[in-house]
């Protein structure tokens, strides 16, 4: 849209043109300043000529949002048209006209309430926001050699699970489950046992008092469990670079499956020493 | 007009095109009519899926090694579920009493046994279940330990893994009194009795763990209870920690 079809008061561009300028403005920006304020004076002077107005440069606009279909084939017909009156004065004439021409919206101050939509508004919104640089994390990830979880890791879960699966309903239909005589609190049976992940802790009652080996002995190792990794600083995950670790988890890990097959199976009557293969196996689960 | 019915496949391809089909399947599913064997569909029908949803659209691709992870840790989440399914058909069949006049517990036990369709078999998986979660956890944290899973910034992780296992041992270890066998009061007396050893506080502890001195009917109730609900709701609180853990600190361990 050109400039010259902007409706202008021209009284009050004058004489605000001339305080400005006595002010000292530089005389671009006092035309500019005066320009505005002579047509917003015109628009309060002529109310119905200027929502005219508004809804002939918003019309353009929206026909070109939705394509330009049907109802609005009449609009951006006269775009162009307005567009080639201007081209004489050259493009960038024509880009600042069509600035200023651009109806000015006032926007209501806030009120703190949740906005009500306009009628008529279209469902979609834009949302545009600054973003200082501060406020950008980087996250710096190598893509790395990835493939997707579907169907890759997902078929392989669902073998491993059926196979468990079959393996355990197999094992289950061939193999009961203990169930002794009615619990009976004045028949101790000879050895008692505690359930097989215990029978470690069990067997170190034999060399040690009570205490040490049913309260501080589990809480150590609870404690020293939970605190690994702020005790091991070593950064690298490799087996040659964690020799100590790995060799001092091994000792220990294996030290506690000894002493659980120890009580498992070389304890009987007693709970004195046994050989399996001669004297039996004294051990249920 | 002869009316033909359709075939199989032509029916398939209606009832997924139905607008009951297409609201339970989201987009991407493979379930859904159009799935395409593609990079974009394969993200989708993990992000669409509630039960892949505990997965990221893509791993490393080292994590599919079965000699990483020996699926260790998610067949201890299996059998979790396993076992809930299990102990929530024998919860019907069972009472947690074992008074004078008789034992509930045991005789309900013996009718499982005998007498419930299918309660032996039932009975057989949870019980070998248990005992094999207790070992594949042990064996989960063994792996997290040799491949170095512990580091930062899975630190926490390791520590909400130990509590997991520490849960998973009572719940073993709660669940091994019920029969109320000659068995499981005497494996619980011995493993309850080093409670009286704790220091300072030896009674209220005894007490606290049998709801008496000795292992009676308040320690089976009481025991019922933490075996059924205290524990197992404590323990997925702790288990959603430890996905969710997974998933922020970068997904698997590794490579090594």
């Amino acid at each position: 849209m050109a400039k010259e079809d902007t409706p202008l008061d021209q009284g009050v561009f004058d004489s605000t043109l001339e305080a400005e300028l006595a002010k000292g403005t530089d005389r671009r920006v006092a035309e500019g300043r005066a320009r505005s304020a002579a047509v917003r004076a015109y628009r309060a002077a002529n109310p119905e000529e200027a929502a005219k107005h508004e809804a002939a440069g918003a019309k353009p606009a929206a026909a070109a949002a939705t394509g330009g279909d049907g109802g609005g084939a009449a609009a951006p017909a006269a775009a162009p048209a307005a567009a080639a009156a201007s081209a004489p004065a050259g493009a960038p004439v024509a880009v600042a006209a069509s600035a200023v021409t651009t109806p000015v919206r006032e926007a209501p101050l806030p009120t703190g309430n949740v906005p009500t939509p306009k009628k008529g508004a279209a469902d979609k919104h834009r949302l545009l926001a600054l973003v200082p640089p501060e406020g950008i994390q980087r996250v710096e990830r190598e893509q790395g050699d990835r493939v997707n979880v579907w169907p890759h890791l997902l078929i392989e879960e669902f073998v491993a699970m059926f196979i468990m699966l079959a393996g355990l309903t197999f094992f289950s239909v061939f193999i009961n489950a203990p169930l002794r005589e009615l619990a009976n609190p004045n028949l101790t049976p000879n050895p008692s046992k505690a359930p097989w992940y215990f029978l470690g802790l069990q067997e170190l009652l034999r060399y040690f008092h009570p205490m040490v080996a049913g309260i501080t002995i589990p809480t150590f190792i609870l404690v020293g469990l939970a605190a690994v990794p702020f005790v091991d600083r070593n950064p690298s995950v490799k087996p040659g670079d964690r020799k100590i670790a790995i060799t001092l988890f091994t000792i220990l890990f294996m030290f506690g499956g000894v002493l659980t097959i120890i009580g498992s199976f070389f304890r009987g009557p007693g709970y004195n020493w046994v050989w399996p293969w001669a004297q039996g196996v004294f051990f249920e689960l | 007009m002869k009316l033909k019915p359709p075939s199989p496949s032509d029916l398939g391809d209606r009832i997924r095109e139905t607008e009951v089909w297409k609201s339970i399947f989201r987009p991407g599913s493979i379930f859904r009519k159009g799935y395409k064997d593609t990079s974009r569909d394969r993200a989708l029908a993990t992000m669409n899926n509630v039960l892949y949803h505990l997965h990221p659209v893509k791993v490393k691709r080292h994590g599919l090694k079965l000699t990483y992870t020996f699926c260790l840790g998610g067949l201890s989440f299996f059998l979790f579920i396993l076992l809930t399914i299990t102990g929530i058909f024998l919860m019907f069949f069972y009472r947690p009493t074992a008074d004078i006049g008789g034992a509930q517990a045991f005789t309900d036990m013996q009718s499982i046994r005998t007498s419930v369709f299918f309660g032996d078999l039932v009975r057989n998986l949870h019980r070998w279940g248990a005992h094999l979660m207790v070992f594949t956890v042990t064996l989960h944290m063994a792996r997290v330990f040799y491949t170095g899973a512990y580091k930062p910034p899975r630190e926490f992780n390791w520590v909400v893994g130990v509590i997991l296992l520490f849960l998973t041992l009572g719940l073993s270890f709660t669940g091994y009194l019920l029969p109320w066998d000659q068995l499981a009061i005497w494996a619980v007396t011995v493993g309850t009795s080093l409670a009286g050893y704790s220091p300072f506080i030896a009674k209220q502890a005894n007490f606290l763990l049998l709801g008496g001195v000795v292992v009676g009917p308040e320690t089976l109730l009481r025991w019922y209870t933490l075996h059924v609900i205290a524990l197992p709701f404590v323990l997925v609180i702790f288990l959603a920690v430890h996905f969710w853990r997974i998933r922020k600190d970068g997904g698997i361990s590794g490579p090594l």
